[in-house]
């Protein structure tokens, strides 16, 4: 079993294997015909050239990604929380025209949209800019963090809330120190997801951000691939550096994720 | 007596209408915000893009009047439309039932205990993690025909006799870009069946063995009812996701000239970018969105994923 383990954690490492060790290699060898597996010479220096090379100016592309991914993540907390906390605790006219609203947004990605939202955008101004790329990536994580974050506060039954009222909690108190205890697994996996996913983002911010300095890492390391030449070694030295935050973030959560998703999307 | 009747009967009516209409306020101020960005962001653009694939946009993006449907006339009379619809199909379908497939036998593996496990768990998230054009980025570098370290290995184990150019032919490059699409679905949709396998009742699983019914049996006739739910999100999803994936075939098969590895959703690119043609990028959005729409609808029909409830 263990063994059989061993294979399938090398078949889905062996991708971002091949980045981590190309990113140590010299250019001229990264080029070399045959490929070596090893590089001849490491070259741990790449991921000091990488920041100041004439294809794109890096540093502002981790900020860029850091800038839209925090607060796209924020904008989605900001919005969905209380829509999920409502709809799960209060019955009203419209309710489901709502959620139905709200799975339609699913539906509708940015792919399918970024002729209409480059247009929109060029119309009113904020073309190439960070707060189009954060509307979008909140308007467009909506639905799930909505969706999970829904199903957690739904599950918080009403006697408890009842009871803690009867002892005397106020609507916040009882939030505070019984919903969200309850409800903060779903959360924090709402807040993973969308986390990941504007980290990751990459068809918007090719359309809506036409200026490098702009752009997120996503779009950065197309410019290294070029038709004649390309710097391979930047290339994966930048991957890594994208990844590393990403995979450190899910190890943190590996064990709420089963949970999250349990109790979220499947029941 | 008859008036006081008449009067009484409207009367809850019209109190549960304002019953209702109090509701309807008193939930506004928690879903205003919500609201607010998905009319901005979501149908005013989607909206727009309906007016654009009607109208005549010049290259620069000057409107330069009502086309009617001509757009929609130049899209369709486009001889590769043909080929990308046919792609298109290939591409979701192939897809998609590659990685649920996958996924339930990585599911049911990752679910039973051994040494290590976390470990492995672990290493199955980090295509997820990972951005999806960097991955596609790396499987173009190491399929590369001459430097490409993925061929140099296929050589040296005896698979190839010298680099095969994966990348350069449309159908070998549409082929990998597939296989690239299901390795990057597949932590996603392992994790939400992982998730469902929780659910399974242990005892009934133990019953069953007990009773003498194989594990093929027992997977058919327990177990799979209880993931019915899990498969049902994780396929939709997927459906969606896949449909709308830019960046496997953009950095696989981009390269390539011509339109035979593109589905709708990469020559949307292709026309806003290359072609600078906005108006038919928007009538072929539009033409994509209906079928979304539609292969949608189909699904929940056919499937019917909310059946228990």
């Amino acid at each position: 079993m263990a063994l059989a383990g061993a294979v399938v954690a090398l078949f889905f490492l062996a991708p971002y294997l091949v980045m981590l060790i190309g990113s140590f290699k010299r250019h001229s060898e990264i080029l070399r015909i045959p490929a070596t597996y090893l590089p001849t010479e490491w070259v741990p220096s790449n991921y000091a050239s990488m920041w100041s090379t004439p294809e794109t100016p890096l540093a502002y592309n981790l900020v860029s990604t850091i800038v839209i991914s925090a607060c796209g993540t924020l904008l989605v907390l900001v919005v969905a929380m209380p829509a999920a906390y409502y709809t799960a605790k209060h019955r009203f006219p419209g309710r489901l025209a709502f959620l139905l609203l709200v799975l339609v947004t699913q539906m509708l990605q940015p792919t399918v949209l970024a002729a209409g939202l480059f247009r929109q955008f060029l119309a009113i101004g904020i073309d190439d800019t960070w707060l189009a790329m954060i509307l979008v990536n909140g308007a467009f994580n909506l639905s799930f963090a909505v969706w999970i974050m829904h199903s957690f506060f739904a599950g918080v039954p009403k006697e408890i809330d009842e009871a803690a009222m009867i002892d005397g909690a106020s609507t916040l108190q009882t939030l505070r120190r019984v919903t969200l205890p309850v409800v903060w697994p779903g959360i924090v996996t709402a807040i993973i997801f969308t986390f990941v996913a504007c980290w990751n983002e990459f068809a918007a911010s090719l359309v809506i951000l036409t200026t490098a300095e702009n752009q997120p890492l996503t779009v950065a390391i197309t410019k290294f691939v070029g038709q004649y030449d390309s710097a391979w070694q930047y290339v994966f030295g930048v991957s890594i550096v994208g990844i590393v935050p990403v995979i450190i973030l899910f190890a943190m959560v590996e064990k709420r994720l089963v949970a999250g998703l349990t109790a979220g999307a499947v029941k | 007596m008859t008036t006081n009747h008449r009067m009484e009967v409207p009367a809850p009516a019209i109190s549960a209408r304002r019953q209702a209409r109090r509701d309807l306020v008193a939930a506004l101020p928690w879903l205003s915000p919500a609201l607010t960005l998905i009319v901005t962001i979501v149908l005013f653009p989607a909206g727009y893009l309906l007016w654009t694939s009607t109208r005549d946009v010049s290259p620069v993006g000057v409107d330069r009047g009502s086309a009617g449907f001509d757009n929609y006339a130049t899209l369709f009379d486009s001889p590769a439309l043909g080929r990308v619809l046919l792609n298109t199909a290939i591409w979701v379908v192939g897809v998609v039932l590659v990685t649920l497939l996958v996924s339930m036998a990585l599911a049911q593996f990752l679910d039973k205990a051994f040494p290590g496990r976390r470990l492995v768990r672990l290493a199955v998230i980090v295509p997820w993690a990972a951005s999806v054009v960097m991955t596609a980025t790396v499987f173009y570098y190491g399929l590369d025909p001459y430097y490409g370290v993925m061929n140099q290995f296929l050589v040296d184990v005896g698979i190839l006799d010298t680099g095969f150019g994966f990348t350069r032919q449309p159908v070998p490059a549409f082929l990998v870009a597939m296989a690239v699409a299901v390795f990057v679905s597949l932590p996603f949709t392992t994790y939400t069946i992982l998730a469902g396998l929780q659910m399974v009742p242990r005892e009934v699983v133990e019953a069953a063995a007990v009773d003498g019914a194989g594990s093929v049996r027992t997977y058919w006739s327990v177990v799979l009812p209880v993931l019915r739910p899990a498969i049902a999100v994780a396929v939709l999803i997927n459906i969606i996701n896949v449909f709308n994936s830019l960046p496997i075939l953009r950095t696989l098969t981009g390269s390539i000239p011509g339109y035979d590895a593109d589905t709708t959703t990469t020559l949307i690119f292709k026309y806003i970018q290359q072609d600078r043609q906005i108006e038919t990028a928007s009538a072929l959005s539009v033409v994509n969105f209906v079928i979304v729409l539609a292969v949608i609808g189909i699904y929940l029909r056919v499937v019917r994923p909310m059946r228990d409830e």
